[in-house]
C-alpha cells in the first residue's frame, strides 16, 4: 500500500537532489534543471496532499506552478542565450560583475 | 468702510510683491513709480477712513479670518480703525508715500533699486499691520515684520566691508543690521513674556477684552504686564540701555533712516504704551519710571548730539531724544500729547532726514559736517526746508514742534515733577543748539567743501517736491492741536491741566527763551568759526564724542565674553563631545561595512549557498519553536 508518506519522501529526496545541484553545479543550464527538479518536488507534494485530503486546491496550485515555471524558463533561457552570445560561456564563476 | 481698511493695508503689500518680481533685474523706473502710486492709494483710503471715523465716531472693524484656534485660545486676524490707529495710519502712509517718491531720485544710481522698493513697501505693510491690528498677537507680527524690514534695509549695502570703530563708529552696514536685530530680539523677549502674562491671566489677546478686564486683577500682576510690555517698547524705541542700535542704523540708505528710524518704526514703542493705556493708567508708579527714563534719554541723547560730526548721527541722536520726550508724556498719563508729538515729530524729522539725504547726494555721500559749510548758496531749497525742520524741532512758534513739545514740558510741570521738567527744559536748549550747529556747519560759514574737491548741486525737483508737503506740515501741523485732541480723546483719556494761565505763559516763555538762546549760541559761535580745537582734548568732549563709551563697554561686557564662551563651547563641547560621539557611531558602521563587504562577491553559487544556509537555519528554528505542535 502506497501512503502519503511515500510521496512525501519522494518529494524530499527530489528536493535534496535539486538542492545539491543548485549548490554544486557551475553550469548555468544545469542550475536551471536543478531548479525545475525542485519545483516538481514541490508539485508532487502538493498533488499528494490534495489527493489525501480530497481538496482540489493543491492540484490547482501544482498547475499554476507548472505554468509559471514554463514562463520562467522561457525568460531565463532567453537571458542565458544572450549571455552566451556575449561572453561565449555560461560558467557561474565568470559571472562576477556585481562584486562588492 | 471695511473696503478702505483693506485697501490701506494691502496696497503696500501689492507694491512690495510687484517690486520683488523685478528684484534681481537691473533698475526699472516704473517699479518705483508703481510702488509710490500704490502707497498713494493707501494714503487716500487712510484719509477716507480718518474722515469717516472722525465724522461718525464709528470704529471700523474687520475680521480677515481666524488665525489660531486651539482649545480656548482664539486669535483672529482682525483689524480696527479707531481714532488712535487712523492717526497712525495716516501718518505712516503719508510719510511713506513721500519717502517712496523721494527714493526714486535718491536711489537713482543704485543697483538694488527694485529690491529697495520691495523692502520699503514691505516695511509699510508690516507697520500698518502693527498699528491696525485689534489684538496683541497681530501687533506682535507687525512688530517683528518691521524689525525684519529694518534689518534688511539697514544692511541694504551689505557688501561694504567691516571697518574698525575709529574709522566708522558703526563698523559696517551688515554689522549695524545685526546689532539692531539682536538688540530688538532681547527686548522682544520681554514683550513676549508680557503677552504671555496677559494671556495667562485674561485668556485673550483682543484689545477690547484685555482692556475691559484688566482692572479686575491684582496690582502686582498689572505691574508685571506693564513692565514687560515696556521692555519691548524700549527695544523698538531705542531707549537706554538698548539705544546703541539706532545711531548705528544710520548705515542704511537715508530715506530708510527718514522713514523707519525717525518717523515710523521707532515710534512703535510709544504707540504700544499709548495703545495699552488702560494697563498703564492703573500703575502710575511704572508710568513715572517710564517718564524718568524718557527724560534721562532726552538729555543723554541730546548731549551726544552736541559734539558729533556725522550729519546723520546727529539727527539720529535727536530722534532718540525726542522719543524720550514722547515717553515722558506717555508715562505721565498724557497719552494724547505723546501721540501728538509722535505725529508732528514724524513730519519734521522725516523732513530733516530727507534734507540730509539731499546734502549727502550733493556731497558724494560725505557725512562729516566739518567738510561742508556754505552750501546755502548752491542748495537754497534744501537749506530752507532743513531750517524749517530744525525750527520745528527746536520748538519755535509757530512751527509744529512748539505745540507738541511745549505741551510735554507743561505736562511735566503740571504734574509737579519739576526735576523731569528741568531735565526736559535743558534738553530743549541742547536740541536747539545742536540743530543749529548742524545748520550752521552745513549751510553757512566758510565753504570748506572746496578744499576737499566736492561739486555740490541741488537735488532734482521731484525730490524737493516730495519734501514740500512735509515742510508745510512741519509749519502748520501744530495748529490742529485742538481738533487732534478732541479726536483722539474719544478713545484715549483726557489730560486735565490745573495750571493758572500766568504759569502757562511763563513756562512757554522760559522754554522759548532757552530754545532761542540755544539757537543764538549756535549761530553766534559757528558764524565766528566755531569752538577752538582744544575743546577736543577736553575729557567731557571725548566722553560725549565716544557715546559715553557705551558701545565699547557692551563690546567688552557682552560681546567678547560671549565670543569666548562660544569658542569654548565649539572647541571643547561641540568638537570633543558631540562631534566625537557622532563620528564614533559612524566609524563603527563604516568599519562593519568594510569587513562584511566580502560577502558581496557577485558569485551566484556562493550567494545561493548562503541562501540555503539561511533556509536551513530557518527550518531548524521552525522545528524548534513552531507554535503548532
Amino acid at each position: 500500500m502506497i501512503t502519503l508518506n511515500h510521496y512525501l519522501v519522494l518529494a524530499a529526496i527530489l528536493f535534496s537532489i535539486s538542492l545539491v545541484g543548485i549548490l554544486r553545479r557551475k553550469n548555468l543550464l544545469m542550475l536551471f534543471f536543478a531548479t525545475e527538479i525542485a519545483l516538481n518536488a514541490v508539485n508532487i507534494a502538493l498533488a499528494a496532499f490534495s489527493k489525501f485530503y480530497h481538496d482540489l486546491t493543491g492540484q490547482l496550485f501544482a498547475f499554476f506552478i507548472i505554468a509559471i515555471a514554463a514562463s520562467e524558463v522561457a525568460v531565463g533561457l532567453g537571458l542565458l542565450i544572450i549571455w552566451y552570445k556575449r561572453t561565449g560561456n555560461i560558467d557561474l564563476d565568470t559571472l562576477q560583475s556585481m562584486n562588492g | 468702510m471695511e473696503k478702505y481698511l483693506y485697501i490701506t493695508l494691502f496696497a503696500p503689500l501689492v507694491g512690495s510683491l510687484f517690486a520683488a518680481m523685478f528684484g534681481m533685474k537691473p533698475k526699472k523706473l516704473f517699479v518705483g513709480i508703481v510702488a509710490s502710486l500704490l502707497l498713494f492709494i493707501s494714503f487716500i483710503s487712510a484719509v477716507i477712513l480718518l474722515v469717516h471715523v472722525a465724522s461718525t465716531d464709528e470704529v471700523v472693524k474687520a475680521q480677515l479670518f481666524d488665525w489660531i484656534t486651539v482649545g480656548s485660545l482664539n486669535i483672529p486676524f482682525g483689524f480696527v480703525a479707531d481714532p488712535v490707529s487712523t492717526v497712525m495710519m495716516v501718518t505712516v502712509t503719508l510719510v511713506s508715500m513721500l519717502v517712496h517718491i523721494y527714493s526714486i531720485g535718491y536711489m537713482e544710481h543704485d543697483e538694488g533699486f527694485n529690491r529697495f522698493f520691495s523692502y520699503l513697501s514691505a516695511f509699510v505693510f508690516s507697520m500698518l499691520v502693527l498699528v491696525m491690528s485689534d489684538n496683541f498677537a497681530g501687533l506682535f507680527i507687525g512688530w517683528e515684520g518691521v524689525g525684519l524690514c529694518s534689518w534688511l534695509l539697514i544692511g541694504f549695502w551689505y557688501h561694504k566691508p567691516d571697518l574698525s570703530r575709529d574709522q566708522n563708529p558703526s563698523i559696517s552696514p551688515a554689522w549695524a543690521a545685526n546689532e539692531a536685530f539682536i538688540m530688538n530680539r532681547i527686548a522682544d523677549l520681554g514683550m513676549l513674556i508680557g503677552l504671555f502674562i496677559i494671556y495667562w491671566h485674561i485668556g485673550s489677546l483682543q484689545y477690547d477684552v484685555v482692556f475691559s478686564h484688566v482692572n479686575l486683577f491684582d496690582i502686582s500682576i498689572i505691574t508685571m504686564m506693564g513692565i514687560f510690555l515696556f521692555i519691548g517698547a524700549m527695544g523698538k524705541s531705542a531707549q537706554f540701555p538698548l539705544h546703541t542700535w539706532l545711531a548705528d542704523a544710520m548705515e542704511g540708505p537715508t530715506p530708510v533712516s527718514a522713514l523707519i528710524h525717525a518717523a515710523t518704526m521707532v515710534t512703535a514703542g510709544v504707540y504700544l504704551v499709548v495703545r495699552s493705556f488702560p494697563i498703564y493708567s492703573q500703575i502710575p508708579e511704572i508710568g513715572l519710571w517710564i517718564a524718568t527714563l524718557g527724560a534721562f534719554v532726552a538729555v543723554f541723547a541730546a548731549s551726544m548730539a552736541l559734539v558729533n560730526t556725522d550729519l546723520k548721527r546727529i539727527i539720529a541722536y535727536s530722534t532718540l531724544s525726542q522719543l524720550g520726550y514722547m515717553f515722558v508724556a506717555a508715562g505721565l498719563g498724557a497719552y494724547w500729547v505723546a501721540l501728538f508729538h509722535l505725529m508732528t515729530h514724524a513730519f519734521f524729522k522725516a523732513l530733516l532726514f530727507l534734507g540730509a539725504g539731499n546734502v549727502m547726494h550733493a556731497m558724494d555721500d560725505e557725512l562729516n559736517i566739518f567738510k561742508m559749510g556754505g552750501l546755502y548758496k548752491v542748495m537754497k531749497w534744501t537749506a530752507a526746508m532743513m531750517i524749517i525742520a530744525s525750527l520745528a524741532l527746536a520748538g519755535i512758534y509757530p512751527f509744529a514742534g512748539f505745540f507738541s513739545k511745549d505741551k510735554i514740558l507743561e505736562v511735566a510741570f503740571d504734574s509737579h515733577h519739576y526735576i523731569l521738567w528741568f531735565m526736559l527744559w535743558v534738553g530743549a536748549g541742547m536740541t536747539a543748539f545742536y540743530s543749529f550747529r548742524l545748520i550752521m556747519l552745513v549751510f553757512f560759514g566758510e565753504e570748506r567743501y572746496k578744499k576737499y574737491g566736492f561739486h555740490p548741486h541741488e537735488a532734482p525737483w521731484y525730490m524737493l517736491a516730495a519734501m514740500a508737503p512735509l515742510a508745510l506740515l512741519a509749519i502748520v501741523a501744530g495748529f490742529f492741536e485742538h481738533s487732534f485732541e478732541e479726536f483722539v480723546t474719544t478713545l484715549l483719556p483726557e489730560y486735565h491741566f490745573h495750571m493758572e494761565g500766568i504759569t502757562k505763559v511763563a513756562l512757554i516763555g522760559l522754554t522759548t527763551l532757552i530754545a532761542l538762546s540755544g539757537i543764538g549760541l549756535a549761530v553766534y559761535k559757528y558764524s565766528k568759526g566755531g569752538f577752538s580745537e582744544k575743546w577736543k582734548e577736553n575729557p567731557i568732549y571725548k566722553l560725549l564724542y565716544n557715546q559715553y563709551y557705551i558701545p565699547q563697554l557692551y563690546d567688552k561686557l557682552f560681546a567678547q565674553p560671549y565670543r569666548e564662551l562660544s569658542q569654548i563651547a565649539w572647541k571643547e563641547l561641540d568638537l570633543r563631545l558631540v562631534d566625537a560621539t557622532v563620528d564614533f557611531i559612524a566609524g563603527i558602521i563604516y568599519a562593519t561595512g568594510f569587513k562584511s563587504r566580502v560577502v558581496q562577491s557577485g558569485n551566484l553559487s556562493k550567494m545561493l549557498r548562503w541562501m540555503v544556509i539561511g533556509l536551513l537555519i530557518l527550518l531548524v528554528l521552525v522545528v524548534l519553536y513552531s507554535p503548532v505542535r
